[in-house]
This record gives C-alpha cells, sequence and structure tokens, in this order.
C-alpha cells in the first residue's frame, strides 16, 4: 500500500474534500527539479534556479511562507489537483489543452520554441532565421513555415516526448520531418552533438543552456523563433481552477516583479537572456 | 468501461508498428544467429579463443540489454574517429544500433544454447561418419549441426519468443515500433489498461505463431517414435 | 581518448560521480530483492494453483504464465506505472477522494518486475515440486510426523534444493529487468549513468561503468546462490 495514498485519503475522509482555506499564509508549490536553467537538484540535493528563485521573491510580495518541493513531470498536473501541492512552478507553458484542466497566473517567463542545429551540419541559417512568428497569426504562420517544410523533408529532428514542442511538430511538419522523440532533452543534445539527427526543436532558454557548456559550443538557432498556437505565450504558475483568490495574489506578484525589474533580472541571471513576457 | 471503438482505433496504429518489430526481430535472430554459431565452435577451441567466448558471454549475459542498447548508441557515437569512419552510416541510424545490440545479445545466450547441443551429439555418430570417410566440414555439416540443431531448438525457440519481447526496448531509442507507439497512446490518452491489452494481444499473437512453428520444425526433425 | 580526467568523474573525488553510482547500485539491489520476494511469493501461489488449485485456479496461473511470458517487460512496467496510478485513482474515488493518486516509481516497478518474475517463478517451483517424490511425504507421515513438520523437514527442504538453481537464474533476470525501471525516472543504476553520461557528455565511459557494476552485482550475487546450492546439497552426494 502506497503510504502518501493512504494519507490523503485519510486526511481527505477526515477533513472532507471541499473544506478550503480562503487566506493563504502557508503556500505548497511544486517544481520538477530537473529542468536547468529553470528548476534543478545541485549536487547535495537542494532545488536551485531561476523558479526556485522567482518563487522566493513572489512568495514575500504576498508574504506567505512558500515551500517549494520536486515531482516528476509524469504526475505533476494530476498532483495538483489531487491536493497534493497549491501550485506548480515548472516551466509550465500556458496552452488551451492544460487550461481545460487547471489556471494559470499570468505568465513570468515567455521562452520561444527554436530549431537548433550544429554548425557546418547543413542546416544553418534557415529561411526566417532571427525573425519571430507568432503562430496565432494563421497567414504570418503559413508563410514562415511553407519553406521551412522544403528545408526540413527528410531531416532527422528531435523532441523531448509529451512537450508543445512534439505537438508542433506534429501538427505542421509530420510526414515531412523524421521526428524522433526522446525522453529527456539530455539525449536530444548528445545526439545533435553526435550528429546523429539534424537538428532539434526545443525551448530557447533550455538550447541557449545547452550552447553555454563546453560541448555543446558549436549549436546556433536557426530559422524563425515561434511563439502563440499550440506552443501557447509562455510559462505561468499553474493552479486549480477552485483557488481564484490564490491566482489573484500570483498575478498581482508577478505583475510587481515585472514592473520593479526583479523577473528580467532573474531571466538575465538563469537564462543569459531577458525572457520577461511582453505584457 | 471498455470502449471497442478505442480498442479498434489503438490496435489499428500499433499494427503499424508491426513491420519494425518483425524486421528488427528477423534480422537480429538471424545474425546473431550466426554469431552464435561461431562462437560455439570457437568455445570447442582450446585456449585463446575458447577464453575469449566464455569472457564474450559472461559480459552479455551478466548485464542488462538496455545497458548494452545504450552503450553502443550513445557511447560509441561519442568518438570522432568512429563518426568519420565508413561505420558511421549504419550506426548514425537508431535501426541499426537496436539490430547490433540485439544480435550481440542474443548471440551470447544462443551459442550457449548451441554448445548444449553439440555437447549433446553421441560420439558414437561421429565416430560412424568418420568411418564412413566423411571429410571433417562434411561429418560437421551432415552429422552433427542436424542433431545438434534437433536437440537445441526446443531451447532457441524460447529464444526467438524472448528477442522478439527484446525489440522493445528499441523504443527508447526513438523507434517506433509496437511497444514505442504504446507508449505514445499512453501519454496521449492515459489509457495504459486498454492499450497494454492490445499491445500485448500482437505479442501474443506474434509469439504462439513462433512457437507453434518452432513445435512444428522439431516434428519434422524428430525420429520417428 | 579518454585521459585521467575522464577517470576522474567516476571516482569518489569533488567531480566524481563514484558515491551517486554507489548509492543508485544500492537502489538497483534493493528493488530486485523487493521485486524478487513478491516474485517468490506469487510464484508459490502459482505453483500451488496449477498443482492442486482446482479448475479455475489452475486455468487462471496458466494464463498469467502465458501472458507474461510472452509480453514484452517494457510493456508491463508501463501498465504498472501509468496503470497503477489510474487504478489507485479510481478506487480512491469510488471511497470519495476526488483526484490523482500516484504509484511511486519504486513500488511500480517493483511490483511489475515481481510479476513478470512470478510467472518464471512459477514454472520453478512446480518443477521442482514434482521432483520431489509423493512417497517422502507418505513415509514422513508414518513415521508419525504432523503435516507441518513433513512439510518443514521432509518436503522444504528437498524443494528448496531442485528449485535453487532455477531461482538463481530467476535473480539475475530481476537485477537485469531492474534497468527497465529507470523509464520510471526511479534514480537506480541505470538511471543515475545515464545522467552521468548526459551531464558530463561521456557516455562511453559512464555505459562502460554502468554495465561493470551490473557484472559485480550478478556475478557476486551469483556466487551467493552457488554457495546457498552446495549448501542444499550438503551430504547428498555422498549419500548415493
Amino acid at each position: 500500500m502506497n503510504a502518501k495514498f493512504a494519507c490523503s485519503l485519510a486526511l481527505a475522509l477526515l477533513l472532507g474534500v471541499s473544506a478550503q482555506a480562503k487566506d493563504w499564509p502557508k503556500i505548497k508549490i511544486a517544481t520538477e527539479g530537473a529542468f536547468p536553467p529553470y528548476n534543478m537538484q545541485n549536487a547535495d540535493g537542494k532545488l536551485a534556479g531561476f523558479e526556485i528563485d522567482l518563487a522566493a521573491d513572489l512568495c514575500k510580495r504576498m508574504k506567505a511562507e512558500c515551500e517549494v518541493v520536486a515531482q516528476d513531470w509524469d504526475g505533476i498536473l494530476p498532483g495538483l489537483n489531487a491536493g497534493k501541492y497549491d501550485a506548480i512552478m515548472a516551466a509550465l507553458s500556458i496552452t488551451p489543452k492544460r487550461m481545460e484542466v487547471i489556471a494559470f497566473s499570468v505568465p513570468y517567463v515567455s521562452s520561444p520554441t527554436v530549431l537548433a542545429t550544429t554548425k557546418g551540419g547543413g542546416m544553418e541559417n534557415l529561411p526566417g532565421t532571427g525573425t519571430r512568428i507568432n503562430l496565432d497569426d494563421d497567414a504570418a504562420a503559413r508563410a514562415a513555415i511553407e519553406p521551412l517544410r522544403a528545408k526540413l523533408k527528410g531531416k532527422a529532428i528531435g523532441v523531448q516526448v509529451s512537450t508543445i514542442q512534439a505537438d508542433f511538430m506534429n501538427s505542421y511538419f509530420k510526414g515531412v520531418a523524421d521526428v524522433r522523440v526522446y525522453k529527456t532533452a539530455e539525449e536530444f543534445n548528445l545526439d545533435l552533438e553526435a550528429g546523429r539527427i539534424d537538428a532539434i526543436l526545443a525551448a530557447a532558454a533550455n538550447v541557449k543552456a545547452a550552447m553555454d557548456t563546453p560541448q555543446g559550443k558549436d549549436i546556433v538557432f536557426t530559422g524563425p523563433a515561434f511563439g502563440g498556437g499550440p506552443i501557447g505565450i509562455g510559462s505561468g504558475v499553474g493552479l486549480r481552477k477552485s483557488d481564484p483568490e490564490l491566482k489573484g495574489m500570483f498575478d498581482t506578484a508577478i505583475k510587481a516583479a515585472t514592473a520593479d525589474g526583479t523577473l528580467a533580472r532573474l531571466s538575465n541571471q538563469w537564462f543569459k537572456l531577458d525572457l520577461t513576457p511582453p505584457s | 468501461m471498455i470502449d471497442p471503438a478505442f480498442l479498434t482505433d489503438t490496435i489499428g496504429q500499433l499494427l503499424g508498428g508491426l513491420p519494425l518489430t518483425l524486421s528488427l526481430s528477423a534480422i537480429s535472430i538471424l545474425a546473431g544467429g550466426v554469431l552464435a554459431l561461431a562462437l560455439a565452435l570457437l568455445r570447442r577451441s582450446s585456449g585463446i579463443g575458447s577464453l575469449f567466448v566464455r569472457a564474450y558471454v559472461f559480459v552479455f549475459r551478466g548485464s542488462p540489454l538496455l545497458v548494452q542498447i545504450f552503450l553502443i548508441y550513445y557511447g560509441l557515437s561519442q568518438f570522432p574517429a568512429l563518426r568519420h569512419s565508413v561505420l558511421w552510416p549504419f550506426l548514425r541510424q537508431p535501426y541499426w544500433c537496436a539490430v547490433l545490440a540485439l544480435a550481440l545479445n542474443t548471440a551470447a545466450y544462443a551459442s550457449e544454447i548451441i554448445r548444449g547441443g553439440l555437447i549433446a551429439v553421441p560420439s558414437g555418430m561421429i565416430e560412424a561418419g568418420r568411418a564412413l570417410g566423411l571429410s571433417p566440414f562434411r561429418l560437421f555439416r551432415l552429422i552433427v549441426l542436424p542433431l545438434a540443431v534437433r536437440q537445441a531448438l526446443p531451447a532457441y525457440g524460447n529464444e526467438i519468443v524472448i528477442m522478439v519481447k527484446s525489440t522493445a526496448l528499441a523504443s527508447i531509442i526513438t523507434l517506433m515500433e509496437i511497444t514505442g507507439i504504446a507508449h505514445q497512446i499512453i501519454g496521449d490518452t492515459f489509457r495504459s489498461f486498454e492499450v497494454f491489452l492490445c499491445a500485448g494481444a500482437i505479442y501474443l499473437a506474434l509469439n504462439s505463431l513462433i512457437a507453434r512453428g518452432v513445435w512444428l520444425i522439431e516434428r519434422r526433425l524428430s525420429p520417428i517414435v | 581518448m579518454m585521459g585521467l580526467p575522464s577517470l576522474a568523474l567516476t571516482g569518489f573525488g569533488p567531480t566524481g560521480w563514484g558515491a551517486q553510482l554507489l548509492w543508485a547500485a544500492g537502489m538497483t539491489v534493493a528493488v530486485s530483492v523487493t521485486a524478487f520476494a513478491i516474485g517468490l511469493a506469487i510464484g508459490g501461489l502459482g505453483a500451488w494453483a496449477k498443482l492442486s488449485g482446482g479448475r479455475v485456479a489452475g486455468w487462471l496461473a496458466t494464463a498469467y504464465t502465458t501472458v507474461l511470458r510472452g509480453v514484452p517487460d517494457l510493456l508491463v512496467i508501463y501498465l504498472f506505472y501509468f496503470g497503477g496510478s489510474q487504478v489507485l485513482t479510481s478506487i480512491g474515488r469510488w471511497m470519495g477522494h476526488d483526484g490523482f493518486v500516484g504509484l511511486n516509481g519504486f513500488t511500480a516497478g517493483a511490483l511489475a518486475v515481481a510479476v513478470v518474475s512470478g510467472a518464471y517463478q512459477t514454472e520453478v517451483i512446480r518443477g521442482a515440486v514434482g521432483a520431489v517424490s509423493r512417497g517422502q511425504g507418505e513415509a514422513g507421515r508414518t513415521l508419525g510426523l504432523s503435516r507441518w513438520r513433513v512439510l518443514r523437514h521432509v518436503l522444504a527442504p528437498q524443494i528448496l534444493r531442485a528449485a535453487l538453481p532455477g531461482m538463481g537464474n530467476v535473480w539475475q533476470l530481476v537485477v537485469k529487468e531492474s534497468a527497465l525501471i529507470s523509464v520510471t525516472g526511479l534514480v537506480e543504476l541505470l538511471r543515475q549513468v545515464s545522467v552521468a553520461a548526459g551531464s558530463t557528455r561521456e557516455p562511453f565511459l559512464f555505459y562502460v561503468t554502468g554495465a561493470a557494476l551490473y557484472l559485480v552485482i550478478t556475478s557476486m550475487s551469483g556466487a551467493l546462490f552457488q554457495a546457498a546450492e552446495r549448501h542444499s546439497r550438503r551430504g547428498w552426494t555422498a549419500a548415493r
């Protein structure tokens, strides 16, 4: 018997499921702890990263005591609704699909999705390199993707399983590119460096992190950066739909952190890029 | 609770991975079988050859197949020398890495099975063949090998079934065979039980066909009782 | 190509992964022992069902061993990892607990490997029970021993002796299967090796080290099983 299950079951029976606190002196936040530089675990097992620092700042603004816990990516959404924690800060992109299940704060980071390749692999400077495409704008999206489809024909492109990037590849390049689905980002980085795949499709912030390692010095961005549509408008704090007060608190705190430059400072510190969402 | 439309749709999608499962199995079993025969014969020699085969069998039977797959797939591609060699067009592809790992792995198990079959050939048969004046090669081909194969067949049949099951691991290095597709459907729908039911049924059907085939060959090779 | 700095990576120095690898190897042994123990219980139950448990139980046991020996183990692990939560969640709902209940990687993985190994264990135990002749039990009863004492002193030691070689094989299988649990994110040996390989960009070194650690585990435990076999055979060959 799973001890956690027994405990939560007992709690649910004791307290009744609908009992809810209306003010939030304590907030439990889940993160993945395996997605640098957003969130990761140090060699000594402590959580660190952009979201850990941001959580501390937001909690100070909300005058709440916060505890950040690590949770596997696979069960992170269901765990929120089960009440294992109150919020998720884990590079969780705001998408229409996820908004059916949970609520989101306003975005606190907006990392576009990009293609990246290695120097000398023949895939540099794909059409649209350096531009930014909003997928909500159908005409612009089509104009950007058509020439890319020709260039990616038969090329092996790596994505991570169950990500918005995997959805994006399947909706725009299915049957054109050879889409390879990996369990972790580390695995496709290894294969990109080895030249086994021609390019990867990932969040710019993660690619940037890979570029800053000695082994990743030959990785370059190529083609346009994508946002909107299935990619979403950025990442926000994931919250239960039944906690509108908490959403209000996070929204206010994030807006304040954006206004006074804290968000830009943390973003530059962790990503070496300003990924503050356009407001 | 069980939704027939979902099951038929899932079976349809999973069957799309069947050709890949079959070709991975067939090629690695054939290549592994040839290698296993060579290893079994080398094992009978004395000295360094036999020692090599023993070390080979120890290493491949004592460590998980998944580690062997990762070692070949991610480990070998680390070396620029290999990436610039003639082998790279093969090793670049996940398919051939999976075939290589599966074949090397099954060769270790199969060589022991073949060795058992060879040991079981009665020495009287070999002497009789020699008395007939057969050359060593013809003696091996006409007498030793058929007898050893018959002896080894039941165990080899099991090994073939295990290999078909093992091709599922190829999904971990991005190959979309039956289990890879199953994992993707589970990820999208979270209906693990139904997907398991469908994928399991395909594997069971495949493996019972193989078991039946091995049994038929076994019966053909057996002397009339 | 692998100079000294690479070798320091697998050591215990400040840049070394040695401690994590050893910890993870311990996790592999722990999850294997758990799976083996549960598998042994399942195997005992399965053997009983096949040998003397009525028609329905016998049929169920046959179905179980056929399915588990014909379906990839990875698929069984996915079933337990994702399906385990599904089942627990619906039990939870039924009991009025709204929401998701997860099964952690250790439990899901150990259960999956146990269920797979239980199918092999069933056959091993069934074969071993068959190898001990019926007369042995009857002889014990005629000597006036109770049923329990016949089982404890006459049958069990003989069954165990006949089953030990097969159980040793199943144990080796369990250790190797436990590597598949890495796909659930449980930090056992293979998962730790993969993480180290990815973050140091030295996959060859780490996968070779991982394979070597598995070889140490399988060969050391193999030697233990052989010692147990020798112990169980004591006085046996001499009494011919």
